[in-house]
């Protein structure tokens, strides 16, 4: 079963990752790094990637005659996705397991962040149910 | 350019790698070894046989290119042992490999078995047994299974060798287990050849060619575990069923790789000869008395099969058969496709009354299908609005793709049917 790990985090909030002190974000890195090996390590990984901040997000739409309308820039939207996984794993457990360890990966100080991570299954073929 | 291989060498190769693996696994002990000194043999196979013909015993060639290759493997670490002067091995290499490359009493059909059961050790878990049973049985590439299941190859090269280690950390010997540990490990082999066939036979999602390359496999694992178990009528059961179900996949998606249900199917796309054996082979399976769970399924997939058209389904039968297997197994989704047997036989009501008790199942607390039979149920009662509701709830509950749009195409035609036409 694959799921998709979304860390979302508010603007503003507690993952201002460009405001924190060299060590601190080193080791923050160092940590998603890692973890990202890990899960390669495991056969678990399908994808991971970390996304350039709202402040350099653009909202588009098509407009009438089909061409992109953009809006934006939004520094200030309320919430915003920092980065994902995919990850394909045996069951939703192990799934929110490793939620849970990127959840603690350490900010400023070294704390752990225990950011909020939205842990959704990914669509694929007919569920596999027959008795 | 060396010529190629004839498609007659290609199968060839492909059904005596995992025999030559398993010869060579039971004389080095070494999983990963053994593996690549018996890739390093097929290639060799694959640029000489077209030119110097295929040999008159194919098997013993090939054992025998992939012994002296780790023979050569095994002299190169000793002798680097010897001149770092740490340890000398107390059995010398050469005493390994005294036996003669060929032959040493054991058939390499059995190799191939004990293999298979290997690979689907109980210790791993169900996707890497299936990865590993791929790539040694199957002689699938590691980019090939990696496509199958829609993960990047360095993700599934990983699954692959952790799955070795484990096998080789669990220290399980490399010979058929013992009468006692059969049943055990035969019902894993079968769960696992069953699940690889379900992998495969899912509808339209990714590319579609290498999804039914895995069932494809799955049955041929299947007919060769048979034909080392012919008495197993479980065995049996289980290429019956695969056999009944593959037969139908022409009808089972249109076009678009949209699903198409059981009573709307194509039924003259159904394949006749994958049914005719599948019936013969779970004729006789039944007939032996001790009764599994796979051959129901199969013994279920062959009244459907049977019926030229839907309507003339023996649901009765079927509804039969539900209640034998749901004495069998305590699974809720038995007991779902038992109540819609009864709808079928007694009508929806009784149907839908038989759904009240699933409702207090944990395992099914939010679970589309359940949804999905009472929607369906419902249709049938005359009540569209609830209906609606229900294919509705399903679809948002699914995390199938196809089953989603099928579903929210069942309630918008109820949505559509309730008003009044346009103008």
């Amino acid at each position: 079963m694959k799921y998709i790990l979304m860390m979302n985090t508010p603007g503003g909030g507690p993952y201002q990752v460009a405001q924190w002190p060299q060590q601190d974000l080193k080791a923050h890195i160092a940590f998603m790094m890692g973890f990202a090996k890990k899960l390669g390590e495991s056969g678990e990984l399908v994808a991971a990637e970390g996304l350039a901040g709202p402040d350099q997000a653009q909202r588009v739409r098509a407009g009438q005659d089909g061409k992109p309308i953009t809006d934006g820039v939004f520094p200030e939207s309320k919430e915003f996705l920092a980065g994902y996984w995919i990850v394909d794993v045996e069951s939703p457990e192990r799934a929110y397991e490793i939620a849970a360890q990127a959840s603690a990966a350490p900010g400023p100080g070294g704390a752990p962040l225990n950011m909020a991570i939205e842990v959704r299954q990914v669509m694929s073929g007919p569920p596999k149910d027959l008795p | 350019m060396p010529p190629s291989l004839d498609t007659h060498a290609e199968h060839l190769l492909r059904d005596l790698a995992p025999q030559v693996l398993g010869a060579v696994i039971r004389r080095f002990h070494d999983f990963s070894a053994s593996e690549d000194a018996v890739q390093e043999a097929l290639i060799a196979a694959a640029t000489q046989w077209p030119r110097e013909g295929v040999p008159s015993d194919p098997g013993a060639w090939l054992i025998q290119v992939a012994a002296r290759r780790l023979t050569d493997h095994v002299r190169a670490e000793a002798a680097r042992r010897h001149r770092e002067a740490i340890v000398v091995s107390l059995v010398p290499p050469e005493q390994q490999i005294a036996l003669a490359a060929d032959h040493d009493g054991a058939s390499g059909r059995d190799d191939s078995l004990i293999l298979l059961f290997m690979c689907c050790h109980p210790a791993l878990s169900p996707s890497s047994a299936i990865a590993l049973t791929l790539r040694a049985v199957g002689g699938l590439t590691t980019a090939e299974i990696a496509k199958a299941f829609l993960v990047p190859e360095a993700t599934m090269a990983q699954r692959i060798s952790r799955a070795k280690q484990s096998i080789q950390a669990s220290g399980v010997p490399f010979q058929m287990p013992t009468e006692e540990e059969r049943a055990q490990r035969l019902g894993a082999v079968m769960h696992v050849l069953y699940l690889m066939f379900n992998e495969g036979y899912t509808a339209s999602s990714g590319p579609e060619l290498h999804r039914s390359d895995l069932s494809g496999e799955a049955l041929r694992l299947t007919r060769m575990l048979h034909s080392h178990l012919p008495d197993d009528a479980e065995a049996a059961g289980l290429l019956a069923l695969m056999l009944l179900t593959d037969a139908r996949r022409a009808a089972r998606t249109g076009p678009a790789g949209e699903l198409i249900p059981l009573t709307e199917q194509d039924r003259s796309l159904w394949d006749p000869r994958a049914i005719a054996e599948g019936i013969a082979l779970i004729t006789t399976a039944l007939s032996k008395g001790a009764v599994g769970a796979y051959q129901l399924q199969a013994a279920i997939a062959a009244v459907h099969d049977e019926a030229a058209r839907a309507e003339d389904t023996d649901w009765p039968q079927l509804l039969a058969l539900y209640s034998l297997l749901m004495r069998l197994s305590d699974n809720p989704m038995v007991a779902l496709n038992h109540a819609i047997a009864t709808a079928m036989v007694h009508g929806p009501a009784a149907g839908l009354e038989l759904l009240k008790a699933l409702d207090a199942d944990a395992r099914m607390v939010g679970h589309h299908r359940l949804d999905a039979v009472r929607a369906h149920l419902l249709e049938r009662a005359g009540d569209s609005e609830a209906a609606i509701t229900h294919y509705k709830r399903a679809a948002g509950r699914t995390t199938s793709l196809p089953e989603r749009n099928y579903l929210l195409t069942q309630a918008a035609r109820l949505s559509d049917a309730r008003k009044p036409p346009p103008r």
